[in-house]
């Protein structure tokens, strides 16, 4: 067991490194003045702040310095949360205008991942060598994980919202409140959270039904369900043992998939102007704020890399193979 | 061998729709465009008109051909999607073979390499290259995608080239001193061409959805017009609020034929290949 998540600690503090790496890079890759040019773009609106944003971000880059001082000091500032001040807001923190954003996110991505993954997985495996369900529960499936994020957000938004007018389609409450810990406030904070959790849900819910019909339909005609049937053990049963062995890749597929949810999730706040990350980065790229778009990177593969960490941590509790040593799963 | 796979591909509903849909789709954006003298962006006629007769899916709040623009979005989604599915699948076949077949420090090596790739999201990788190297043109687009896609397909191919590489025949032409690259393409690539064609496929539709996202918040191509830039010209000009549906249904419903498209057929593909999953 310790390595099996020493393993996975290196790959991810090899990721981490590589992420920043790139972070510090990218912007040096930029021919001339990465400053100079970052700020010309940007459309920072008030004329003083242009020199005040010129002086910190020359004195942030450190050009002056050895290159190898400038990537150690990038590290420095990353570990004291210094994410640098925001082009587009001005002069707010980075790291504040993130922190603000982050909890919306983590507000319809957590849900919907997890909701879509249980319920998806039932669904496959109800599903599974049942002809009737079967014809349904699959083109559907296959429908759904086809659709772009994007699409069902915007159809979802123009039917529910624009044309029944049932849900309101902007923001992540009504402009008309105040955050408080009121009743009427989560009321409306849910009411504009149910839309871009719905279309996440759906979307994410396809894939994981197809995954599951397909294992469980793998694990049906395996040696220990035929020697159970032969035994005349009840179906039911049969298709416990299945479904308990098919959670296994189920679990290593969510793994796999955190990056195309956070992504789909990005694209829905957007669709639905709902204040998280997505609709920051969105203004980031209008307002060619590099400085904020580098934060939510390195915040989205941080968040990517804990939410891999934490599924290990399921792993190994799932799978007793991987705590008596062998590396269950492929590492 | 290929007359059975034969019998058996044309005899699946599942293969025959999803590759007629596609074919179909690919034809109005291969040869559709011929048809279509103005260019996609150009001001034609009446702003906002619901799809009729001169135009088929209406025009846009700038008064531009909404049918002109998907037809050649089409072919600019198939492009990035082959393009970029294509460069994935070609690096995700050399990491996979390569680790495979060659084991020790060099699949060590591929392997970490390819988990970090894996955990890395995507997207969030797009979004920092395209913005700040900026991406002007489909075949970029397509190019960064690829440089990201690949693990998976290597992770995969690497564990077939594993299972492969201790049979018989390739221990054979090991002895017969035959080399590492001709071994790889002569003795273990046609083994699983069928998987590799696989691969490419779910690649094919996996690069398209990343591109429609990256189109979305703005970082599409500026050269050309995609079903994503539609999308995200739709959003940004308030289609959804102003009820002109003809303008963010098409491009959408677009995207998800071809991939549905492309995943039913790959579902039929896999059970002609696959004596075991044939229903007949």
């Amino acid at each position: 067991m310790r390595r099996y998540f020493g393993r996975k600690l290196l790959i991810y503090g090899l990721t981490f490194f590589m992420a920043v790496t790139v972070n510090w890079l990218v912007p040096r890759l930029m021919p001339g003045d990465p400053v100079a040019s970052m700020l010309a773009r940007a459309r920072v609106a008030q004329p003083e702040a242009q020199e005040a944003l010129r002086v910190y971000y020359n004195n942030l880059f450190g050009f002056d310095l050895p290159w190898w001082q400038q990537y150690l000091n990038s590290w420095g500032s990353l570990f004291r949360g210094d994410f640098g001040i925001s082009l587009w807001a001005f002069p707010t923190p980075v790291a504040d205008l993130l922190t603000r954003a982050v909890p919306y996110s983590l507000a319809l991505l957590v849900p919907s991942i997890l909701l879509s993954w249980v319920v998806g997985n039932r669904l496959g495996a109800l599903a599974a060598r049942r002809k009737v369900l079967d014809n349904t529960v699959l083109p559907v499936s296959y429908v759904l994980t086809a659709t772009p994020y994007l699409w069902l957000a915007a159809l979802m938004a123009w039917g529910f919202g624009v044309v029944w007018g049932i849900f309101p389609v902007a923001g992540g409450y009504s402009f008309s409140m105040t955050p408080s810990f009121t009743w009427d406030f989560f009321v409306d904070l849910f009411w504009h959270w149910l839309l871009p959790f719905s279309s996440l849900f759906l979307v994410a819910l396809g894939g994981w039904a197809i995954g599951m019909r397909n294992v469980i339909i793998y694990e049906l005609e395996s040696d220990y369900a035929n020697y159970m049937s032969a035994l005349g053990a009840p179906q039911k049963l049969i298709r416990r043992y299945a479904f308990r062995n098919a959670v296994l890749p189920q679990i290593t597929g969510l793994a796999l998939q955190l990056g195309v949810l956070v992504a789909g999730a990005l694209v829905t706040e957007i669709v639905f102007s709902y204040p998280g990350l997505g609709s920051l980065i969105l203004a980031a790229i209008q307002n060619k704020d590099f400085f904020l778009l580098q934060g939510a990177f390195l915040f989205i593969v941080l968040g990517v890399l804990i939410a891999n960490f934490i599924i290990d941590v399921v792993y190994v509790i799932v799978d007793p193979r991987t705590r008596v040593g062998m590396v269950g799963a492929a590492a | 061998m290929k007359t059975e796979a034969l019998y058996f591909a044309v005899r699946n509903t599942k293969l025959l729709v999803g590759a007629g849909i596609i074919l179909v789709l690919l034809g109005i954006g291969v040869i559709g465009p011929f048809f279509i003298e103005k260019p996609p962006t150009e001001y034609v006629g009446m702003q906002m008109q619901p799809p009729g007769a001169e135009y088929w899916l209406g025009t846009n709040t700038f008064g531009q051909d909404l049918w002109a623009q998907f037809v050649h979005g089409l072919r600019t989604t198939f492009l990035v999607g082959a393009l970029g599915g294509g460069i994935a699948a070609v690096i995700g076949m050399v990491v996979g073979f390569l680790a495979g077949y060659k084991g020790g420090w060099i699949d060590e090596i591929l392997n970490m390499l390819t988990n970090i790739v894996l955990v890395l999201p995507t997207l969030a990788v797009l979004f920092i290259l395209n913005a700040y190297i900026g991406v002007r043109s489909a075949g970029m687009q397509a190019l960064f995608i690829g440089l990201t896609q690949w693990p998976w397909a290597a992770r995969s191919i690497r564990a077939q080239t594993f299972s492969l590489r201790g049979r018989d025949f390739v221990d054979l032409a090991r002895l017969s001193g035959v080399g590492s690259g001709r071994i790889i393409a002569r003795e273990i690539a046609p083994n699983m061409s069928s998987y590799l064609l696989l691969t490419f496929i779910l690649l094919f539709g996996g690069s398209i959805l990343i591109a429609s996202s990256l189109d979305f918040i703005g970082l599409g191509p500026t050269d050309a017009v995609s079903l994503g830039l539609m999308l995200q010209q739709a959003h940004q000009w308030s289609a959804m609020h102003l009820g002109l549906w003809w303008w963010f249904v098409p491009p959408g419903a677009g995207i998800t034929l071809i991939v549905g498209a492309l995943y039913v057929a790959n579902v039929g593909l896999d059970e002609v290949f696959n004596p075991k999953l044939r229903e007949l």
